[in-house]
């Protein structure tokens, strides 16, 4: 390992041969196999399922029209009625952070899709391409990786203009170098296996080698990381939510309803405190179930 | 490769990585909508003033040379005027610069203190009890949005408990230790003034706290993890077959080889705390860059917003180059071979 390898938290391709017999594709009993021995990844995945839900059947769920002003029950305290109070405006504050989780999770989702799929088309190209063009494209990944992608999501979403949609483009143009780097280490390491070999000397085409061989061995790590990211990439969006760049009102969003609520934290500490749980709990699933799947497919964690 | 040809080929990417910082905001600040000339004339500008002030500003020129100009300012350190505060952005810098740093250590120091430990305790006791506790403690720093933390944090100590200040760096009625390094704390030490002393050490326990509690989350996991991986080594074994005590192999022979790979990723988080600090100054009203920087982005004040993020990256990148320099330096194998 040379000094300016950056401590390798990405699990790598070396997972799938290495493992047991089964393993040597993306094999989702196996994961499962893995995963039902690790309570916190567990516990990660029915946060997950519970977010999921609580998106899906919002309307289900929630007791109160998420916007719905009552100027007469303004910043009451929670109550049976009202479990997590109300708003400024007298908005049902459980509601809204029900709905929500429509906004804060599915701007996550977003974010790591766009980077990913951006980042594994360059990265895959840049690896398969070789020679000039990825030293080019890798040189240029460097200088974009060395970027602190905060400070550049928030310049960047400023300069769009503060708007949820703006702060999602900005956060998901910082990260795709991170994905771009994964993908074309996996190319590189795929292209050199023997059964990629094996299957050129057979003559299979080019085609064949990337659907059966490439894709699904690649995915696996790629995937994991994803996991990993959308915490991180939820997080980042309430963070420019909370300082003004991201959702504006009157949208139901995490950050947001936190930033709205600080100016009563001291008499009404309900009304920031549930939203930032919020926030909280979904981080701390999507980072148990990313660490869980991380330590099947890190050969170095499951040698011990 | 030898030592000299990696900082050889660090300080090439260094200054490729400062270039296109200066392409980003330089594109970024032509990409903002709205006219800039305008915003500096002022609304009620007739239209003649705002041309003057376009000629002014050079953004009649093209592109190119607009280009070569701001990068000639930037390393004249001349960032241009906020337009919020009317002072030259460098000196707004300048002057808010050492409240983060002051910060960012108190809350690496917090980290470190309790993460090294909390680490070591850890992978000693793998898969245990203590394990998992400490492992979901620090997942839960990892996952804490730091202004939501903040403001708990100012609800329950200054708002229940009334114990400890909520927002500033010093009392109201306090004026600032005599300026040496600019840490509150060290300069009305070094003045002897006691009760600035107790004040700035008040003020800084929970924002600290709060910068603190997420890289406590990254410094255990990856003492951890370093741990993990040294206690198999050979020379562990070795250690328990000579009969040593469990704490001198853990800590003498344990520790001393984890640390060693730590230090990059807790100075890599140490950068990382610009992003945090960004949060906590804005909660805690500390007149810092990160306070400084969203107050501009509020006023859509991009010089400084600019300026901001050249020196934010730069610094950013220096203090990896620093921190792999340092990595270099503390590994026997790698300082050798140079």
């Amino acid at each position: 390992m040379t000094v300016t390898d950056r401590p390798e938290t990405l699990p790598s391709a070396e997972a799938d041969t290495n493992g047991p017999a089964g393993a040597t594709s993306f094999d989702w009993r196996y994961v499962w196999y893995q995963l039902r021995r690790s309570p916190l990844a567990i516990v990660g995945l029915v946060i997950i399922i519970l977010v999921l839900a609580t998106m899906i059947f919002a309307p289900v769920l929630a007791p109160y029209d998420p916007n719905a002003i009552n100027l007469l029950n303004r910043l009451a305290a929670p109550s049976f009625e009202h479990w997590f109070g109300t708003d400024q405006v007298g908005r049902d504050l459980l509601s809204r952070v029900i709905y929500g989780a429509r906004t804060s999770v599915t701007v996550g989702f977003a974010i790591v899709g766009i980077s990913m799929g951006f980042g594994v088309v360059i990265g895959a190209f840049s690896g398969l391409a070789g020679g000039r063009i990825d030293t080019v494209i890798m040189r240029f990944m460097d200088v974009l990786l060395s970027f602190p992608s905060f400070v550049m999501a928030m310049a960047l979403a400023a300069a769009l203009g503060p708007d949820l949609i703006n702060a999602m483009l900005a956060i998901a143009v910082v990260r795709i170098p991170f994905y771009v780097r994964l993908a074309r280490g996996q190319a590189l390491s795929l292209r050199e296996r023997p059964y990629v070999k094996a299957a050129v000397t057979f003559g299979s085409s080019r085609l064949h080698i990337v659907r059966r061989h490439i894709m699904p061995n690649s995915l696996a790590p790629i995937i994991v990381q994803g996991t990993l990211d959308i915490g991180v990439a939820i997080l980042t969006a309430s963070a420019l939510s909370f300082i003004g760049l991201g959702a504006q009102q009157p949208t139901a969003e995490w950050g947001a309803m936190v930033s709205n609520g600080r100016d009563f934290l001291l008499d009404q500490w309900w009304y920031p405190t549930f939203p930032g749980l919020a926030i909280l709990i979904t981080a701390v699933g999507f980072n148990l179930f990313g660490d869980g799947l991380r330590d099947i497919f890190d050969p170095r964690l499951r040698a011990k | 490769m030898s030592f000299l040809n990696i900082i050889r080929r660090r300080l090439v990417l260094l200054i490729f990585v400062v270039f296109g910082v200066s392409v980003v905001t330089f594109v970024i600040s032509h990409m903002i909508p709205g006219d800039p000339a305008r915003m500096m004339a002022g609304e009620r500008a007739s239209d003649e003033t705002v041309a003057q002030m376009r000629e002014a500003l050079g953004l009649d020129r093209p592109l190119h040379i607009q280009y070569l100009t701001y990068v000639g300012d930037l390393l004249q350190g001349d960032f241009g005027v906020s337009i919020r505060t009317q002072r030259p952005v460098m000196d707004d810098i300048l002057r808010f610069f050492p409240a983060t740093i002051e910060l960012a250590v108190a809350a690496l120091l917090f980290a470190i203190v309790l993460g090294i430990p909390l680490g070591v305790l850890s992978a000693v006791a793998k898969d245990r009890g203590i394990d998992h506790l400490t492992r979901t403690l620090s997942v839960t720093g990892i996952s804490t949005p730091a202004f939501w933390l903040g403001l708990l944090l100012i609800y329950l100590f200054y708002g229940q408990l009334g114990i400890l200040p909520g927002s500033g760096r010093l009392a109201g009625n306090m004026s600032p230790p005599p300026f040496v390094t600019g840490f509150y704390t060290v300069d009305s030490l070094i003045a002897g003034d006691w009760a600035a002393l107790r004040s700035a050490l008040a003020h800084l326990i929970l924002p600290a706290l709060t910068l603190g509690f997420i890289h406590l989350g990254v410094v255990t996991r990856q003492i951890r993890s370093a741990m993990l991986e040294v206690l198999q080594e050979d020379y562990i074994r070795t250690a328990k077959a000579s009969g040593l005590s469990r704490a001198r192999i853990v800590l003498d022979h344990g520790l001393r080889n984890a640390l060693i790979p730590s230090v990059t990723m807790i100075g890599l988080a140490f950068g990382d705390l610009l992003y945090g600090a960004v949060l906590t100054e804005t909660v805690f009203a500390w007149p810092g860059m990160g306070n400084y920087v969203v107050e501009s982005i509020a006023a859509l004040d991009f010089p400084a917003i600019m300026g901001f993020t050249v020196v934010a990256s730069t610094a950013y990148v220096l203090l990896n180059l620093l921190v792999d320099l340092t990595y270099m330096f503390l590994d026997p194998q790698i300082r050798e071979i140079g």
